[in-house]
Order: C-alpha cells, then sequence, then structure tokens
C-alpha cells in the first residue's frame, strides 16, 4: 500500500514539474512576440468589423451600469459596435437600470423569463447581423481599447474567436488579493495555451467570435452551468482556432467572500470535470492536438493530484498533531531549547521534487504578475496568495469532484 | 500541428530534475549515515578509552574516575537513527547496519556503566528498555515519551533500548537473561522488569532507583535555592 501511494506521490510530482517546464519553454518560445504584441496591436488599425456585445443579466443591478456604459466608451467607430442586453428573468431592479439606455442608438434591451445564461445569449445571438459577436458578463468591464486589440487577431482567416486578459476589478478583500494574483496566473497560462492552440475556455467576459460560428456549430448549450466552457470545447473539436489577445483587458467583480467563491469555484470545476466527460474523445487523441494530448488530460489529472496530495499533507499534520496530543497527554508540555542539526533537514526525494516544483511555480508567478502588470512588484496579494490559496483550492475541488462522482447537481449562484 | 521536439526536450529537463533530487537526496543520506557511522565509531572508541582506563584503575580509588567516562554521544544516535528510520532516502541495509552496531555499543556501554555501579558502589541508574517496532506497540510510543523526558529531568540516567525482534545475538542473550517476555512495553530497572505503560509520576513513586533520582536533584535544587538566598 506504501509502495502504491509513493508511486503516486512520484507521479503526481513528475506530471506537474513536467507541464511547468513545458509552459516555461513556451514562454521562452512565444516572449519575442508578446513584447512585438505589447507595442503594436491596437495601433494602426484600417479595417473595423461590425461587433454585437451581448450582456445577459440575471440580478445585476449593482454592475450592469458601468457594465454598458464602459462598452459604450469603447475605443471603437460608433456605427460598428452595437450592444443587446438581455434581462433574463431579475427579480431585482436590473430592468430599471437597463431601461435607462433604452433610447441609446447602439443599444437594445430584450427581456426573457429566467432560463439561464445560455438562453439569453442564444434570443440575443437570433439578432445579431454584424462579423463579430461576443458576450460581456454583467459584472465585467473592459478597457477601452481592449476591442481593437481583439479584431486585429480576426485579419487571420482562420481564427473563429479571441478571449482577453481577465483582471480583478479594484480589490478590497484579501480575497479578492487572492484572486487578482490566481488571475494573473491565468493570463499567462491563457497566452501560453493560445500559442499550443489549446484554449479550453472561452470566457463570459468579453470573448469575441466571428457569427458564422453560431451558425455553423450551433448556439450556448446549459453544458452543466458553464456554457463558455463547453463553447471553447466544441470549437476545438471542430478544429476552429482560437486565440488570446493578452493585452485586452477586462476587468471583474470577483466574489469578495468565500461562500460566494466556493460556489462560483465549485460551479467552474464541475463544469470542467463535466464537460470533459461529454468531451472525452478529444483525451489523449493526437487529431485535436496539444489540447488533446497533453492539455485536456493534465488539466483532469491535476485536479485528482491536487486532492491526493492535499489529502497526504491534511493526513501526515493529523497524524503529526495527534502525536504530540499523545505527547502532552503522556508527559504534559515540555520545552526544549531549539536545536540545529542538519541530520534532521528533510533530505528526501519527495523534498527535492516539491522544492524544484515549487520554484518553477514561483518562476512561473513572477512571469505571470510581469505579463499581467507589466511589471513585477512584491504585494500584500502575493503574500496573501502564497500562504492561503494553497489551502482554500482543495475545498471547492473536493466538493466538485463528489458532485460528480456522485451526480449531485450544484447552482448556478 | 504537435511539436514533439518540445515535448521530448521537456521531458528530458524533467527528467533530468527527477534523476538530480534522486542523487542529491542519496548522496546527501549516504552522508548522514556517514555522520552516524563516525559518531559511532567514536563512542566505541569512548567505551574502549573507558575500559581501558577501568582496567588501569582497577587497584586505585573510584575518584580517579572522572565525570566523562561514560560516553555522552549514544543518546543522539539513537535519536538520529529513530529519524532516519522514519524516511525513505536512507539505504536499508545501512541504517539496519548501524542499529546493529548501536545495540552492542549500548550493551557494551550498560555493562562498563554495570561494572562501574558494583566496584564504586554507586547506585544504579540506568534503565533497560525493550520495544518493537514488528507490531503495534501503542504503548511503546508514549514510554518513549516518558523515558525521554526522565532522561532530560535526570542527565545521570542512562536510558538503553533495544528493538525486541531485532536480529542480535547479544538482544537475545540480554532478554534471556533478564526473562522480558514479549508482553511490550517493558523496562528493567535494577533487575526488576515492569511491563506496559508507566507514567513518569509512576516511575518516580514506585521504583526505588528513579525515586533516588528524584530525591538528589530535589536536594540539589534545595541547596542551589538555599545558596542563592544567601548569596
Amino acid at each position: 500500500m506504501a509502495e502504491i501511494q509513493t508511486l503516486i506521490l512520484y507521479c503526481s510530482l513528475f506530471v506537474s514539474l513536467f507541464f511547468e517546464v513545458f509552459l516555461l519553454i513556451t514562454y521562452l518560445e512565444v516572449r519575442e512576440e508578446l513584447n512585438l504584441e505589447e507595442q503594436h496591436l491596437g495601433k494602426n488599425i484600417t479595417r473595423f468589423p461590425t461587433v454585437t456585445i451581448i450582456v445577459p443579466c440575471f440580478n445585476e443591478e449593482n454592475t450592469v451600469d458601468n457594465t454598458i456604459r464602459s462598452l459604450l466608451n469603447l475605443d471603437y467607430p460608433k456605427e460598428k459596435l452595437s450592444i443587446i442586453a438581455v434581462d433574463d428573468g431579475s427579480t431585482d431592479e436590473t430592468r430599471y437600470h437597463l431601461a435607462r439606455f433604452e433610447s441609446h442608438p447602439q443599444i437594445s434591451i430584450l427581456s426573457k423569463k429566467n432560463g439561464g445564461k445560455h438562453t439569453a445569449l442564444n434570443l440575443a445571438l437570433e439578432q445579431v447581423q454584424s462579423d463579430l459577436v461576443g458576450c460581456l458578463d454583467a459584472d465585467s468591464f473592459v478597457n477601452p481599447d481592449a476591442l481593437k486589440k481583439i479584431v486585429l487577431f480576426f485579419d487571420d482567416v482562420n481564427t473563429m474567436a479571441v478571449t482577453p486578459s481577465i483582471k480583478v476589478f479594484e480589490p478590497q478583500s484579501v480575497l479578492q488579493y487572492v484572486q487578482k494574483i490566481e488571475y494573473s496566473w491565468g493570463i499567462f497560462l491563457r497566452r501560453m495555451l493560445s500559442s499550443l492552440g489549446a484554449l479550453y475556455v472561452t470566457p463570459g467576459p468579453f470573448s469575441i467570435f466571428r457569427t458564422r460560428v453560431f451558425r455553423e456549430l450551433g448556439g450556448y448549450r446549459e453544458a452543466h452551468h458553464t456554457e463558455d466552457l463547453e463553447m471553447a470545447l466544441r470549437l476545438q473539436k471542430n478544429h476552429y482556432k482560437i486565440v488570446n489577445a493578452h493585452s485586452a483587458h477586462v476587468y471583474t467583480s470577483a466574489p469578495i467572500k468565500f461562500p460566494a467563491l466556493y460556489k462560483q469555484r465549485v460551479r467552474w470545476t464541475y463544469g470542467f470535470l463535466n464537460n470533459a466527460i461529454d468531451y472525452k474523445e478529444m483525451f489523449f487523441n493526437k487529431k485535436y492536438g496539444n489540447i488533446g494530448l497533453f492539455i485536456l488530460p493534465i488539466a483532469t489529472s491535476s485536479i485528482f493530484s491536487t486532492l491526493y496530495i492535499a489529502g497526504r499533507a491534511v493526513l501526515n499534520n493529523l497524524t503529526s498533531a495527534f502525536n504530540t496530543l499523545v505527547k502532552f497527554q503522556t508527559v504534559g508540555f515540555t520545552w526544549k531549547s531549539p536545536t540545529f542539526d542538519w541530520f534532521f533537514i528533510n533530505t528526501g526525494i519527495v523534498s527535492f521534487l516539491t522544492w524544484s516544483a515549487t520554484l518553477l511555480i514561483l518562476i512561473i508567478l513572477y512571469l505571470s504578475i510581469k505579463l499581467a502588470d507589466g511589471k513585477f512588484k512584491f504585494t500584500r496579494g502575493i503574500f496573501y496568495y502564497l500562504i492561503i490559496y494553497i489551502f482554500i483550492v482543495p475545498i471547492w475541488l473536493t466538493k466538485a469532484v463528489y458532485s460528480t462522482i456522485f451526480r449531485k447537481q450544484i447552482n448556478w449562484k | 500541428m504537435i511539436d514533439s521536439k518540445k515535448y521530448i526536450v521537456a521531458l528530458t529537463i524533467t527528467a533530468v530534475i527527477f534523476g538530480t533530487a534522486i542523487f542529491l537526496s542519496n548522496t546527501i543520506g549516504q552522508k548522514k549515515l556517514e555522520d552516524v557511522r563516525a559518531i559511532e565509531n567514536r563512542v566505541a572508541l569512548d567505551i574502549l578509552s573507558s575500559e581501558t582506563q577501568f582496567a588501569l584503575l582497577e587497584e586505585t580509588s573510584c575518584r580517579d574516575i572522572g565525570p566523562g567516562f561514560l560516553s555522552k554521544e549514544l543518546g543522539s544516535i539513537g535519536e538520529k537513527l529513530t529519524y532516519a528510520e522514519n524516511q525513505t532516502e536512507f539505504n536499508a541495509g545501512d541504517l539496519e547496519y548501524l542499529k546493529r552496531s548501536y545495540f552492542l555499543l549500548e550493551i557494551k556501554d550498560y555493562l562498563l556503566m554495570k561494572r562501574l555501579t558494583e566496584k564504586c558502589g554507586i547506585k544504579p541508574t540506568f534503565i533497560l528498555y525493550f520495544y518493537s517496532t514488528q507490531e503495534t506497540c501503542e504503548d511503546c510510543q508514549k514510554t518513549g515519551y516518558v523515558l525521554t523526558a526522565l532522561r532530560d529531568k535526570y542527565p545521570d540516567l542512562r536510558v538503553y533500548s533495544f528493538d525486541y525482534h531485532f536480529d542480535v545475538g547479544a538482544i537475545k542473550t540480554l532478554v534471556s537473561i533478564y526473562k522480558v517476555k514479549s508482553d511490550l512495553p517493558a523496562l528493567i530497572i535494577n533487575g526488576l522488569a515492569y511491563y506496559g505503560f508507566h507514567s513518569v509520576e509512576d516511575l518516580e513513586k514506585t521504583v526505588p532507583a528513579i525515586k533516588e533520582l528524584a530525591r538528589r536533584a530535589k536536594a540539589l535544587e534545595k541547596s542551589a535555592t538555599s545558596t542563592s538566598t544567601i548569596d
């Protein structure tokens, strides 16, 4: 039994290290390209395709105004940009907030009974006539230059969808700071996956598609409450190219407190696992390139290896705490002045591998923050991230895996 | 579409990291065991030196036997071997060899201690502790804590611990001399066997040798307090 556990641990560490090395090699390959993108993207555009942005809203009274205003402030020809806001049966004041924009020439407002985000998007898609169409969640805001930076990628006729970089909007709570760093990770990861042709999410905040994608592949599906993930997998399955415009920034309101974050992440992980099951034929299939052969399998296995390593850590700490308790019960509290002896430093293979993996993670974290913010600065967010993140991730992973295995439904909000 | 060269490069780098980790861990593990071996050699030399000194002084007074007569490093070997047993980086064969040497050194030290006791009329302050790693012995862990606490409390106390099931002839002889049953943990104090768990307080109350140590420690404390009051 101990041998099997050790084998699982070694395999998990090997896969993690391999993935980190793979990402860093990819970064070295594309860093010149990244610099060029930073300098030239969005400048000297001559062709402006027509674009429709759909804003699905369900109880978004606090944020929808700013979301729509940010779209109206986009640095893009007004006649080429239209907005469709869909009230998906909100029970709060959302409809009144939307009504204020009713007379705006660029905006159309639709209302329907609540049916889920995918139904709101599909209703709007029926009316879209533009070259490109995108979605912006009603809790997100765009940078004025984001659309210009994105449309340039459609000069490549093979590009079917472009995803932006998502950042956390004005973090206030400790958890929001943690998410800010996590989103920087996401920015780095998405850019690397883009180079590998392996993006598996076209996020709700401001992913832009060629309109014909929906005519050819159909509209959004319920897809286990993660329609953006399913859409990306559907595109990949049909060999439609998805790229990432890392310098096109979109800001999203991240959950402030743990219960909201927990629900959101359970939904994301649950959605990933269940969509992965729905698209299982892509796994280890060379026909789908890097995404099938490597990225989907590793993204799935990383959920289980994280849980395994976290479980082991919890068990080790519990054993250690139990031994301390037994010692305390046996001889009471004993204090010995600590002495340093290098003999007692853990120099096992697992220890060296864990340090190597941690070092690579820190390098990637450094590159991620540099890519997201333009420069690296040690902030309190990094501090919070390093001490909190590893303890909270296993909580939602456990719930998502549990719900998947036992086919329990999860809630949207 | 798939850049297989990149996969091969990433695989090679990962394999190199893995190989380096294995190499470093093994090298450092060996170095640690060499350190234990060096301590064992020092202890063996200490014992030889003490035995020689003892033989030379056979006809003379016990006063000539100084405080550093018995090796102080046996305890540290024990701690290191216990730690090493729970780690994976050490070569099992080497570790077993070092354990064997350790048990033999303990027995030699014990015999020397016994001779010293007989010759100089010192009250015995040593415990033979038999534990087991083979079977579940819940009380062995607790007894280990008690003995460590006693040793910390009374630095003159010498504890010799033996793995009951370890295949060393001398341990088997000790077991048969003291008729130690397999009902572990077992403590042999002054020729008397105590089985099962005993707390520090129990031992201080019921075992004459430990009682005597406690009395001496108290007296020492009292005299130290009165000296500081006079000062």
